[in-house]
C-alpha cells in the first residue's frame, strides 16, 4: 500500500483522515520495534557491562586499595557524577571527533560516555554492598589460607553482588532513560532519534505532522516504559533465582 | 601432664615467643610466650579483654603482632618471606561467631578451602567434606545454608570446615560464647572427641567443665600476659596465684561446671 | 589560541548561560517539591482511586526519559493548545514545566517513603490529643518526614541541575546549549564542552558541600533513615 493513495482517497472525510493518520502512525511505530529498540538495547547493554566491570574495580580499590589509589577513585566518581549525561555524550561524540579527530562509531561513543558515568554510580553501589558483607567473612576466608584476591573472588563478591541487585536495578532504570540523550548523535537511530526522524519524514512527505507529534512521542515513551519495567522484572527474577536463605535485601527508592 | 610424658623437642608444633600487640593506646599483648606439643590441648582462660582472642589471631597472623615470633614446627610464620597463606592452611581457626560463608551451603563451606587452597578436585573435596560433616554429626545438613542452621550446628560446620583442611592444630576462639546455653553441649561434645582423638588445639573458653575434662594444661591470662600455666589439677585445686583462684571461683559460680563432662 | 585563552574568552558567555541553568534548577526543584508533596500526600492519605491516578502519573514520569517529556511539552502539546486557543510555551517555560513535572514524580516517591517510614504511633498520638488528620500531618508527620527525606532530596537537587541540560532539546540558551553553539561557531567542541562540564562540576561540588552542612545542622538524634533501619 502506498502512503499516498490513502492521502488522496481518504482525505475528504474526517473518518478517512483519521484512518490514514492511524496508518501513518503505524508506519512510524514499526521501525521503532525493528530498528530503534535493538539500538537502544545495544547501547544499554554495552554501557552497563562497561559500568559493571569498571565500577567493580573502582569499588574494590576503594575498599581494599592503598590510599593514593583510593583517592584516584574518589576523584573519578566525583567528576563523572558531576557532569550531565548529555554533556559527556557531546564530549565523546563531537568533542573527540572535532578536536582530536577520533571518530568513534555512534553506539560506541554513547556507550562509552554513559558507561564511564554509570561506573561512577555502580562503584558506589558495589562499595556499599562489599562493606555490607560482614568482616568475619574475609577473616574466615583468610584463616583457611586463601589469598586476599581469592577471598574477594570466592567469598566477598558472590555475596556483595547478590546484595547489589536491588540498587543495581535502579541504576538500570536510570541508564535506560539516559540513552535517550544519545539522540544528539547523528545517524544513531535509537528510539528517541528514530521517533524524531519519523516525525520529520511524516510532515515532509504527507504535510501532516504537528498533531501526530504527541502520539508518536507517547509511543516512544511507552517503549522506554516497557524497557524499564521489563528489565526490572528480569532483574527481580534473577534476584529470586539467586536468592539464598539469610540474604535479606532492602529495596530503596533511588533515581 | 599426659602430653609431657611423651614429648621430645621435635614434638613441639607451635612456639610463640614474646608477642606484643597494641591497638592504638591499648597494649593488648605484653609479651606472651607459649609452646604447644603434638596432641596437646591447651585451654586459655581469663577475664574478658585480656588479649586471649588477640593472642589466637596473632598466631595465624590475622592480626599482625607488633613484636615477637611464631613458629609452626620449624617454619617461622612471622618471617616476612614465609607464605602466610600456606601456613594458615595448616592452622585451623574456629571463630566465636562462626563466620560461615553466608552464600554457600554447609557442604560448600567445607569444600571451598579444599578446592581453592588445597587445589583438590571438586569430587574429592565433596567426599572429604561429607566425611567431616558426618564426623560432627551433620551429614544430613549438607545442603542447608548457614541461615537455616542453629547456632550449635553452624559452629559444628565451622569445625568441620577447619578439620577438612587437615590442620596441624586448631585454634578455637571462644567457640561457645555466642551460643544459647542449650546448644553449647553439642559443640563441646565434638571438641571433647577431637581432644581425645589426639588433635592439637588451643581453646579460648570460659567452659571450666570442658577445661577440667580435656585440657592438658590451662593458661590463665590477664592484662596481656600469662599469669599462670599448669595442669587442671594444679590450677583448680591449689592456685599459686591469688588472681587465678579468684577468677576460677567466680567463673564457676557464673557458668557452673555442668557442661562438657 | 591555547585552551585556557579560549576558555577565558568564552567564559563570560558560559557564565551568563549558567545563570539560566541555575534558574531552571531552582524553579524545577521548587515546583517539583510543591507538586511532589501534593502527590505524596495523595498517595498516602487520599482515596484509592485518586491515589491510583497519582501513582500512574508518578510511574509514567519515572519510567520515561526526561528528553521525551520535554519534547512532548514543547513540541507535542502546542498543536492541541493552539486548537484550544492557547499560546504555546516559551522554551524557558517549557523547560521549567518539564523539570518540575519530572522532579515532582521523583520527590513524591522519596516523600511517600519518608511519610510511611514514620511509625503509625505518631499519627495515633497526635489524633489522641484531639488533632485533626490534617493538623497531625502538618505538625507531626511532615516535620519528621522532611528531615528524613533530606539526603534523597539533596540527591534530587543535584540530579535536577544535571538534567536541566535537557532544555538543549527545546533550544533554550542554558549552559549546555550555549556550549554547543560555541563549539559549532569555533569548531572547538572538546574545549567548549569540557569548560561547560567543569562549571557543572564546580556547582555540584559546592552544592554537595552546602547540602551536607544543612543536613548536619538539621539532624535530630534518632531520626534518620539509618536509625530506622536498625
Amino acid at each position: 500500500m502506498s502512503p499516498r493513495s490513502s492521502y488522496v482517497t481518504g482525505s475528504v472525510q474526517f473518518k478517512g483522515a483519521a484512518i490514514s493518520a492511524a496508518r501513518l502512525l503505524w508506519q512510524s511505530v514499526g521501525p521503532l520495534f525493528t530498528r530503534g529498540l535493538p539500538v537502544t538495547v545495544e547501547i544499554t547493554v554495552l554501557l552497563l557491562v562497561l559500568g559493571l566491570v569498571l565500577g567493580t574495580v573502582l569499588a574494590l580499590v576503594q575498599v581494599y586499595g592503598r590510599r593514593p589509589f583510593r583517592y584516584v577513585c574518589v576523584v573519578y566518581e566525583q567528576v563523572f557524577r558531576g557532569i550531565p549525561p548529555l554533556v559527556t555524550i557531546l564530549i565523546f561524540w563531537n568533542g573527540l571527533s572535532q578536536s582530536f579527530h577520533v571518530f568513534l562509531p555512534g553506539v560506541v561513543a554513547a556507550a562509552l560516555a554513559l558507561g564511564l558515568r554509570s561506573a561512577a554510580y555502580q562503584s558506589q553501589i558495589f562499595r556499599g554492598a562489599i562493606q555490607a558483607v560482614p568482616p568475619g567473612q574475609m577473616m574466615a576466608a583468610r584463616a583457611l589460607g586463601m589469598g586476599k584476591l581469592q577471598a574477594i573472588r570466592h567469598v566477598i563478591l558472590p555475596q556483595a553482588f547478590r546484595l547489589a541487585i536491588p540498587p543495581w536495578s535502579n541504576e538500570y532504570s536510570g541508564v535506560v532513560k539516559d540513552t535517550a540523550f544519545a539522540c544528539v548523535i547523528g545517524g544513531l537511530l535509537e528510539l528517541t532519534r528514530l521517533g524524531m526522524t519519523s516525525l520529520t519524514r511524516l510532515s515532509m512527505t504527507h504535510g501532516i505532522g504537528s498533531q501526530l507529534i504527541l502520539p508518536v512521542l507517547l509511543i516512544v515513551g511507552l517503549f522506554y516504559l516497557a524497557l524499564t519495567y521489563g528489565g526490572n522484572a528480569l532483574l527481580a527474577l534473577l534476584e529470586r533465582r539467586l536468592r539464598i536463605p539469610g540474604f535479606e535485601m532492602k529495596g530503596k527508592v533511588e533515581r | 601432664m599426659a602430653a609431657g610424658t611423651r614429648t621430645g623437642p621435635s614434638d613441639v608444633i607451635l612456639r610463640v615467643e614474646g608477642l606484643h600487640k597494641r591497638y592504638g593506646k591499648d597494649e593488648v599483648l605484653k609479651g606472651v610466650s607459649l609452646e604447644l606439643r603434638r596432641g596437646e590441648t591447651k585451654v586459655v582462660i581469663g577475664p574478658s579483654g585480656t588479649g586471649k582472642s588477640t593472642l589466637l589471631r596473632c598466631i595465624n597472623q590475622l592480626s599482625v603482632p607488633d613484636k615477637g615470633r611464631v613458629w609452626l614446627e620449624d617454619v617461622e610464620i612471622t618471617h616476612a618471606r614465609t607464605n602466610i597463606n600456606h601456613a594458615r592452611a595448616q592452622i585451623g581457626f574456629v571463630f566465636q561467631d562462626f563466620n560461615l560463608f553466608a552464600h554457600l551451603t554447609a557442604l560448600d563451606n567445607v569444600t571451598l578451602g579444599l578446592v581453592k587452597v588445597k587445589k583438590m578436585s571438586k569430587k574429592e573435596a565433596v567426599v572429604r567434606a561429607r566425611d567431616e560433616l558426618a564426623r560432627v554429626g551433620l551429614a544430613e545438613k549438607a545442603a542447608s545454608y548457614p541461615a537455616e542452621l542453629s547456632g550449635g550446628q553452624k559452629q559444628r560446620v565451622s569445625i568441620a570446615r577447619a578439620l577438612a583442611m587437615d590442620p596441624k592444630l586448631i585454634l578455637f576462639d571462644e567457640p561457645t560464647s555466642a551460643l544459647d546455653p542449650e546448644l553449647i553441649g553439642e559443640v563441646l561434645e565434638v571438641m571433647v572427641q577431637l581432644a581425645r582423638g589426639g588433635m592439637t588445639m588451643i581453646v579460648v573458653s570460659h567452659e571450666m567443665g570442658f577445661a577440667r575434662a580435656v585440657a592438658d594444661r590451662i593458661i590463665f591470662m590477664e592484662g596481656g600476659v600469662i599469669l599462670e600455666e599448669g595442669t587442671p589439677a594444679e590450677l583448680f585445686t591449689c592456685p599459686r596465684c591469688e588472681r587465678t583462684g579468684q577468677f576460677l571461683r567466680k567463673i564457676t559460680e557464673l557458668y557452673g561446671e555442668t557442661n562438657g563432662r | 589560541m591555547s585552551y585556557f585563552e579560549f576558555v577565558g574568552m568564552i567564559l563570560p558567555r558560559l557564565l551568563r548561560a549558567t545563570v539560566v541553568t541555575l534558574e531552571l534548577t531552582a524553579i524545577g526543584i521548587g515546583s517539583g517539591f510543591a507538586f511532589g508533596l501534593l502527590l505524596a500526600l495523595t498517595r498516602v492519605y487520599a482515596h484509592r482511586v485518586v491515589s491510583g491516578i497519582a501513582n500512574v502519573y508518578i510511574q509514567f514520569f519515572r519510567a520515561t526519559p526526561l528528553v521525551i517529556q520535554a519534547l512532548i511539552i514543547y513540541f507535542g502539546l502546542p498543536p492541541y493548545f493552539k486548537a484550544m486557543g492557547l499560546e504555546p510555551l516559551s522554551p524557558f517555560a517549557a523547560g521549567c514545566v518539564a523539570l518540575g513535572l519530572n522532579s515532582a514524580a521523583y520527590q513524591a516517591e522519596y516523600l511517600r517513603g519518608a511519610i510511611q517510614a514514620i511509625s503509625s504511633g505518631q499519627m495515633l498520638a497526635a489524633r489522641s490529643m484531639g488533632m485533626t488528620k490534617a493538623q497531625a500531618v502538618r505538625s507531626v508527620i511532615l516535620p519528621q518526614a522532611l528531615r528524613i527525606v533530606l539526603p534523597s532530596w539533596s540527591n534530587e537537587l543535584i540530579y535536577t541541575l544535571l538534567y536541566s541540560s535537557v532544555v538543549y532539546f527545546v533550544t533554550l540558551d542554558d549552559l549546555t546549549f550555549v556550549s554547543m553553539k560555541i563549539a559549532a561557531k569555533y569548531g572547538r567542541a572538546f574545549d567548549s564542552y569540557s569548560a561547560a562540564a567543569l562549571i557543572y562540576l564546580v556547582i555540584v561540588i559546592l552544592l554537595s558541600r552546602v547540602l551536607a552542612y544543612v543536613e548536619a545542622k538539621l539532624r535530630i538524634p534518632g531520626l534518620s533513615v539509618d536509625d530506622r533501619a536498625r
